[in-house]
């Protein structure tokens, strides 16, 4: 493994740091959207469809006007109006639900909102909502589990823009499948599965004239203040939209939903500030979900387990109106090498609330089925699982013909197999006993992409001995606080209890969403910059402030290091601390910003920048009385420079958990009758738990790769969840026998 | 909105004088008493339940773990499931049903859960916790969309065409097994109801899930004296580790005369309608070997009758293998 570059012990970067907003946190000081409370605040309770196919024929609202204390129910003849939103130009205007809420009165989905009860109080607007009378003309809903693609053309619209229905391409992938001496074709399902973050989404508006401020539950306020402004007519810059802590989100609160602009509208109209928090059982139904997905996967290959050839045809649901695609064929085209080469998807459209991106959209999915299919291939052939990784280990990114940037996966390999005592593995199935119990041992791959969006920041050095570091991004709850003060504290030699860090506020300058596990990476450069410009001003006010230490010298006889100005000549010991140059200039602070460029979208990189890892699981069968149990995890991830081992260690703790959840328990099941998620609320929608929570070992690789910023850092808030599912069910397999393809796996599978 | 009346009644008379003005105890009832609230809150946030009038009987004097003068143990209705299970006295002689409560719920739930309220717990079928949905427990008549639903939880034993409903308790299924007497203070008097006689099945009427009428109020659960030598065991499996109701469970309290079985009570949870009590499978322990075999037939008597529906079927042998391995651990303790 690679060693740390900076002595360690002086520098912030890659020391394990508790997080700087622990405290509010703990203490509850930490605000969330739903914490905001103004004067005259009123609350909101949609109403949802109790039908997923139809259309409203009439909303009888009487009783509930009637209610006491209830103002208002909104419904589509008097919210107003609510304008669409297009999408761009630029990684702008992204919307996974376009409908604005109420625009006609057909319904689509269950649960979609169909009225608003605003009242002044939660409980008050919650009778009224639920006292809302609605007849509808009703339709058989089709939410059928079995998905075949759709008819659509070659190129489909989807969330992000059109995309080609063959996603990657090479070679002649039909042709070499069906003359391979060694075949392999399953398909493999993922369900729906639903995030649940412990925040709800909530949404609090206040309008001032015609400026709108959203306290929102927002992975990215920057997209949503462009979205409302388009949906309200309303010049960006009048639109602020405001997210200081999340109570996580992944990934369903990257993208406006319809209850942000029903909040504003109530708000517009009642001329008061009004609450919106979207319910446990809503959030099943109106904020987004993976979507199911049904994969194909061929692989050819050589006696010996070389790959000849993989094709990839998948379908994945969708929402009636949205465009939705789940990018399962991420990691396909570049994770192993393989001459032959197809990746190509449809969508199968459903009554169901549009699905959104989902911790790791595509590629965990994507590697669930891939990694699976590889070691099935390898039982098969009777190859050791990371064999025959190791023996198709690409030399460069095949999919783009340009090498990886960093790329340590067979390290992965050899660290995890030597960790976790794979050696001592026997491949027969059920052949692995402890204490009574059947083992099984399973280990996959993963991977996940990694670059940089656009991002600005600004740094303040001030009088006091202070620091102030400002960037809009958010912190979804992964640290992001904590690493711009250590971005910070390294740049501008301030302790890290010296710097304020004030992040989620589209006032501040634009940074990047809390998605594709690239908020580090991107601010890197941003910061650094920003820090490095309030310095230059700072050199500057050194040699013009009568009866500084420097007044005879030139900004560039200066340097800067650990918080103080000194001449290079005579060394950092005799340097003056910013904060007494400030003072005797009589100024309270100097500003430096800062910017740094996307690499996310570049048509012609030079390197494929990817991060790499593997997960070894062992799980414990106990036939008599079918319990299963994840027993022991290790993975190994090489997500290039590791900025804070604590923060880091504790997302691929979280991904691994999660992960469980997906092999194991979660799923979205949607009454076939009448279209509703029915296992909407935390008992019945079964995730992990602690005591599901097996030892789990995490080892970074900590290579540095300095095509993604100057430290090497890429992202580390994804990759874990990514082909755990695939270890877990080859585990399944290696105990028990049977071949799980359809996630989760349930007891039933295994009796 | 659904406004009640919340009453705090200075004594057991006044409260069920008050309670048996409702119309029903069952399934809509306009008067409950509360006691940990963690079912009926729970319901009445969703509109299941809609009283218009509320009798907290917390501060009753109900709250007493007692030893009987036959040598058995009285349990006070508002006593906390956490201070039943791990009442000395219970761990000690009857620790099916320590060990049955704390496979339960959570720690902060069995904290404000009662005796009584758990023997009321309503099911967790996902059709009757929405009003947005038939159901003919909740409105009889309605119909039953989890026969033609999402049924994996639900019963294979004690179903009927009207409902299919899992009685979701653990302590009960402990409780059947010790042969529990529920003793209840009405506006006709007090009466004792033995265990089995207490919960009734769906048939034609799933709205009516126990005996209690208006005013009915329970005062105390009696267990019998415990059995000398008895082993205890209860088994509870579900999808994941910790916090979720069964897909089956088993309470088995045996006596054995070497190796042979020579009394045996048997009840299962998760897979039926009510606590069910299995003398079926009692009769085919009493006598014989305490071995596999006569576990596996102990536990396919169990489940002779057992209805799968169109997701639930697993159960029946997930059932199987739990009692028979419930009593393998009974007799091998
Ligand atoms: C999230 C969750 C998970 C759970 N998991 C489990 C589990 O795994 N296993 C399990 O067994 N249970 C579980 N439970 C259920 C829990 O055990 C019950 O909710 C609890 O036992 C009910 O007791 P209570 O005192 O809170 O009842 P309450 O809610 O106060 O009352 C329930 C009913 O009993 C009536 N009642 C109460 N006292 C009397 C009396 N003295 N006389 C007549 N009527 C009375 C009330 O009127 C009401 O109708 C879970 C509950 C929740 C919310
Ligand atoms: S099983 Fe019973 S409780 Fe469930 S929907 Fe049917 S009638 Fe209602």
């Amino acid at each position: 493994m690679a060693t740390t570059v900076e002595a360690p012990g002086t520098s912030p970067i890659g020391r394990s740091t508790p997080r700087v907003d622990g405290p509010l946190k703990v203490s509850g000081a930490a605000k969330y959207a739903s914490d905001f409370h103004f004067p005259g605040m009123l609350y909101a309770v949609p109403v949802g469809a109790t039908i997923a196919n139809g259309r409203v024929v009439k909303i009888d609202a009487a009783a509930a006007e009637k209610m006491p204390g209830v103002r208002k129910i909104f419904h589509r003849e008097n919210i107003g109006k609510i304008s669409r939103s297009v999408l761009g130009p630029g990684f702008e205007g992204i919307c996974d639900e376009r409908r604005p809420p109420f625009e006609d009165d057909v319904v689509r989905y269950y649960g979609q909102y169909i009225a608003l009860a605003v009242a002044d109080t939660f409980e008050s607007a919650k009778a009224a909502a639920d006292a809302v009378r609605v007849s509808y003309d009703k339709e058989k809903p089709n939410v059928s589990t079995d998905l075949k693609a759709d008819d659509e053309p070659q190129v489909v619209v989807t969330t992000f823009g059109p995309a080609n229905r063959v996603r990657s391409e090479r070679g002649d992938a039909a042709g070499a499948f069906a003359s391979a001496p060694v075949k392999l074709d399953q398909t493999y399902v993922t369900p729906a599965e639903t995030h649940n973050p412990i925040e709800l989404h909530a949404t609090t508006a206040i309008w001032d004239g015609s400026t709108l401020t959203l306290y929102e539950s927002s992975q990215g306020v920057f997209n949503l203040q462009g979205v409302l402004a388009q949906m309200f007519g309303l010049p960006k810059e009048n639109v602020r939209v405001i997210t200081k802590f999340l109570g996580s989100g992944f990934g369903g609160k990257l993208w406006p939903w319809t209850h942000c602009p029903l909040a504003a509208a109530a708000a517009r109209q009642l001329g008061k500030p009004v609450k919106l928090v979207v319910s446990r059982k809503m959030m099943f139904q109106t904020v987004g979900h993976r979507p199911r997905t049904q994969q194909r996967v061929r692989l050819g290959a050589a006696a010996d387990g070389k790959l000849i050839s993989l094709q990839q045809d998948y379908v994945n649901d969708k929402a009636i109106l949205d465009h939705y695609h789940e990018d399962c064929g991420e990691a396909t085209a570049f994770q192993y090498s393989v001459p032959n080469l197809r990746v190509a998807f449809g969508r199968a459209k459903r009554n169901i609330g549009s699905p959104t991106a989902m911790r790791g959209p595509g590629a965990v999915p994507g590697l669930y089925a891939t990694e699976s299919a590889l070691n099935e291939l390898a039982d098969q052939l009777k190859i050791d699982p990371v064999q025959i990784r190791v023996l198709n280990e690409p030399k460069i990114d095949e999919s783009l013909g340009i090498p990886f940037s960093s790329r340590h996966l067979l390290e992965c390999f050899s660290v995890g197999a030597e960790k976790f005592g794979w050696s001592k593995r026997t491949a027969e199935v059920g052949s692995m006993k402890r204490d009574g119990l059947t083992l099984g041992w399973g280990m996959a791959g993963c991977t996940w992409v990694a670059a940089r969006f656009p991002a600005a920041a600004s740094v303040q050095l001030r009088d006091d001995g202070t620091a102030r570091v400002a960037c809009g991004t958010q912190d979804i709850g992964t640290g992001t606080y904590t690493v711009l003060a250590q971005l910070t504290a390294q740049r501008a030699g301030v302790p890290l209890d010296k710097i304020e860090v004030v992040l989620g506020d589209t006032s501040l300058p634009a940074g990047p969403i809390s998605g594709g596990s690239m908020v580090t990476g991107s601010v890197i450069p941003a910061v650094f910059a920003a820090a490095d410009n309030a310095i230059a001003s700072l050199l500057n006010i050194a040699v013009t402030t009568p009866g500084s230490a420097f007044e005879k010298r030139k900004p560039d006889e200066l340097a800067f290091e650990g918080g103080r100005v000194f001449a290079k000549v005579d060394g950092v010991a005799k340097g003056v601390p910013f904060a007494d140059l400030l003072g005797r200039a009589n100024l309270r602070l100097v500003t430096g910003g800062g910017e740094g460029a996307a690499t996310f979208g570049n048509p012609k990189p030079k390197f494929s920048t990817q991060s790499f890892g593997c997960h070894f699981v062992e799980v414990t069968w106990q036939a008599e009385i079918a319990r299963l149990r994840v027993s022991r995890v290790v993975t190994v991830i090489d997500a290039g420079r590791i900025l804070n081992p604590l923060a880091g260690r504790n997302q691929v703790e979280g991904a691994v958990v999660m992960g469980i959840g997906m092999a194991l328990f979660e799923h979205t099941t949607y009454d076939p009758q009448n279209g509703a998620p029915i296992n909407s609320n935390l008992a019945d929608y079964v995730m992990a738990v602690n005591a599901d929570v097996p030892p789990i070992e995490v080892h970074f690789l900590d290579y540095p790769d300095k095509e993604i910023n100057e430290l090497g850092a890429r992202g580390i808030g994804e990759i874990g969840l990514a082909g755990i599912a695939a270890a877990i069910t080859a585990a399944v397999h290696h105990a028990t026998g049977v071949r799980v393809r359809e996630l989760p796996v349930k007891i039933e599978d295994l009796i | 909105m659904h406004t009640f009346e919340f009453g705090r009644p200075a004594d057991a008379a006044a409260a069920i004088a008050t309670a048996a003005r409702a119309k029903t105890a069952q399934q809509g009832a306009d008067v409950r008493f509360v006691a940990g609230g963690t079912t009926l809150v729970d319901l009445m946030k969703l509109n299941v339940e809609t009283p218009g009038r509320l009798i907290d009987i917390n501060r009753l004097p109900l709250d007493k773990i007692e030893a009987t003068a036959d040598g058995g143990l009285k349990i006070g209705a508002t006593v906390r499931n956490s201070d039943l299970a791990n009442n000395a006295v219970v761990q000690r002689d009857y620790s099916v049903l320590s060990q049955a409560i704390l496979a339960g719920a959570s720690a902060q739930l069995r904290n404000m859960a009662t005796t009584a309220g758990n023997l009321l717990q309503r099911t967790r079928c996902m059709y009757f916790r929405d009003t947005a949905m038939a159901c003919n427990k909740r409105e009889p008549g309605s119909g039953c969309p989890a026969i033609t639903g999402a049924n994996r939880m639900l019963a294979v034993l004690g179903t009927s065409e009207q409902c299919i409903a899992t009685n979701p308790s653990d302590m009960c299924v402990a409780m059947a097994a010790l042969e529990a007497t529920i003793h209840v203070q009405g506006a006709k008097g007090s009466r004792a109801i033995a265990f089995g006689e207490f919960h009734l099945l769906p048939g034609s009427t799933p709205e009516r899930e126990t005996v209690l009428e208006p005013g009915d109020l329970i005062t105390h659960v009696t267990l019998p004296a415990p059995l000398a030598g008895s082993k205890q065991v209860y088994l509870k499996l579900r999808d994941r580790a910790s916090y979720e109701f069964a897909l089956a469970s088993a309470a088995v309290v045996l006596t054995m005369k070497g190796e042979t079985v020579t009394g045996a009570r048997v009840a299962l949870g998760g897979v039926g309608t009510k606590p069910w009590r299995s003398h079926e499978a009692e009769t085919a322990l009493v006598g014989q070997a305490a071995d596999a075999a006569t576990f596996r037939k102990a536990a396919e008597a169990a489940l002779r009758d057992a209805k799968p529906q169109s997701e639930n079927g697993f159960k029946i042998e997930l059932a199987k293998r739990c009692l028979a391995y419930a009593l393998k651990t009974a007799a091998t303790a």
